[in-house]
């Protein structure tokens, strides 16, 4: 046993100075990618759940087809060919938002559609009676239900995804593991930096699952 | 744009393309760093796997013992531990601060490392998998073992483990083929996977396009082999009149 820790390095001005600019963008990336990822997700939800062939099956090549490849090859692929097909480059923070929202839709659709068909058709059926279009049924009827009960798993998500955004490190992207570390580099203490993020990282998905598990307990006794 | 696949027969240092597209004579083409890459993500994956199974079981199997609550606390802490830290700080822990905390494993390649990392992130997955899976029992199978006189040991390893395993075949089959999309976050320690390959390679080429696409096929054939692989062993392991029939591999 050989421990050789310093932490005196780590003050305030490091943590302005390197990891808040890399905390604000890791929780803009999983903010962007939420919203993005769910409004995407459900209509890539109801292009499955619609019945219509054309429809059901491009929704379901990208959903099984995102869902096999690895995160970080989705990001490597995304940051080729966004430039090539706009034309110009792209910064790597650009191209992180673009492709967690793509990629996320795909999980979250898995969500919704789940939530989506827990809805008793009877439901469904109600509304049609009612003389609602489909969009209304949706809108009014389906939709509102299927979120609450999916409340819980697509939080979880959320926080699976706040962690995955580490993982724009493989095109440098300036993320909260990438300040810890430039940060580890620069004082040249790399093994308190390391140890500091897992540190952040443990308190912030610890509180957030937290926090899930308590809105999970008051939605149960509600419904 | 046109394509050129001939970028898989180039050798690696002079970027000539041979006669063969396999190396010869000690020279290495794209095509053969590929396949020992591959190689290399399968061993990662596979020895990941072995030491999440052993661990998650032991650990999940702790969290549900009953008048132990110190025991399920400790498997409870390695279960949050895992999950709240995201896979690629777990596998900075493991390359650069646990070797230099015991300086005995600075002689161990990333790989060791790696395969620890990424197998006991894992190994909390499962527990939780398992956990659940053996609250899914009725508890009349506990009690029967318990009033056949079987000891914890015993009744955890003839009455509830084997139908827990069966349960959550399902969950474990995602899981591992999540191991295998995982262990391309190991690009980050440079060990010689497939997304290391990619990044390297297209690089070097400048054909990212064929790389990428090469390699991502990859990927896909392995997470389908695991699922076929996986759904053998659940056809086979079924209880009759236990589990419902189907439900495919997912």
């Amino acid at each position: 046993m050989n421990l050789n820790i310093d932490w005196s390095f780590f003050t305030w001005d490091l943590f302005t100075n390197f990891v808040l600019k890399g905390l604000y963008f890791s929780l803009f990336l999983t903010v962007v990618a939420t919203a993005g990822g769910i409004a995407l997700g459900t209509v890539l939800a109801l292009m499955r759940l619609s019945g219509k062939k054309w429809l059901d099956l491009p929704a379901t090549i990208y959903v099984n087809g995102m869902r096999s490849i690895p995160l970080v090859m989705v990001i490597l692929w995304f940051f080729l060919l966004v430039p090539l097909i706009i034309g110009r480059p792209i910064g790597a923070e650009v191209s992180a938002i673009i492709t967690f929202v793509a990629f996320e839709a795909a999980y979250f659709s898995e969500i919704m559609r789940a939530g989506i068909q827990s809805i008793p058709r009877g439901q469904v059926f109600a509304g049609q009676a009612m003389g609602m279009t489909y969009g209304q049924n949706m809108k009014l009827v389906v939709l509102p239900q299927a979120f609450r009960n999916m409340l819980p798993v697509l939080l979880t998500q959320t926080i699976i995804l706040f962690q995955d955004t580490s993982l724009v490190y493989a095109i440098g992207a300036y993320d909260m593991l990438k300040g810890f570390e430039i940060a580890g580099k620069n004082y040249g203490r790399p093994i308190e930096a390391y140890m500091a993020a897992a540190v952040v990282y443990f308190i912030i998905c610890y509180a957030l699952s937290w926090s899930v598990k308590r809105l999970h307990k008051k939605i149960a006794i509600i419904r | 744009m046109s394509w050129d696949w001939q970028v898989f027969c180039q050798d690696t240092i002079t970027q000539e393309v041979g006669a063969s597209c396999f190396g010869q004579g000690g020279d290495i083409t794209y095509l053969d760093w590929m396949l020992s890459a591959w190689g290399w993500t399968v061993s990662v994956s596979l020895l990941s796997l072995i030491v999440a199974l052993v661990v998650g079981s032991v650990i999940g199997t702790l969290r549900t013992l009953p008048d132990s609550p110190w025991i399920v606390r400790l498997g409870n802490a390695w279960v949050e531990f895992f999950r709240n830290i995201p896979l690629l700080v777990h596998i900075f822990l493991w390359y650069h601060v646990i070797p230099s905390i015991f300086p005995a494993m600075k002689s161990l390649p990333g790989f060791v490392l790696v395969v620890f990392a990424l197998g006991f992130f894992t190994s909390a997955r499962i527990a939780e998998q398992l956990r659940s899976g053996i609250l899914a029992l009725p508890r009349g199978q506990r009690y029967a073992g318990m009033a056949m006189g079987f000891t914890t040991f015993q009744y955890y390893r003839y009455v509830l483990l084997p139908m827990a395993f069966r349960i959550i075949i399902p969950p474990l089959t995602s899981e591992t083929m999540n191991i295998f999309k995982n262990s391309s976050v190991a690009f980050a320690v440079s060990v010689a996977e497939l997304t290391m390959f990619a990044m390297q390679a297209q690089e070097e080429t400048s054909r990212g396009i064929e790389v990428y696409l090469a390699v991502t096929g990859l990927y896909v054939i392995s997470a389908l082999a695991i699922n076929r692989i996986m759904a053998f062993v659940e056809k086979r392991s079924r209880v009759p009149g236990m589990i419902a029939a189907g439900g495919g591999g997912h």
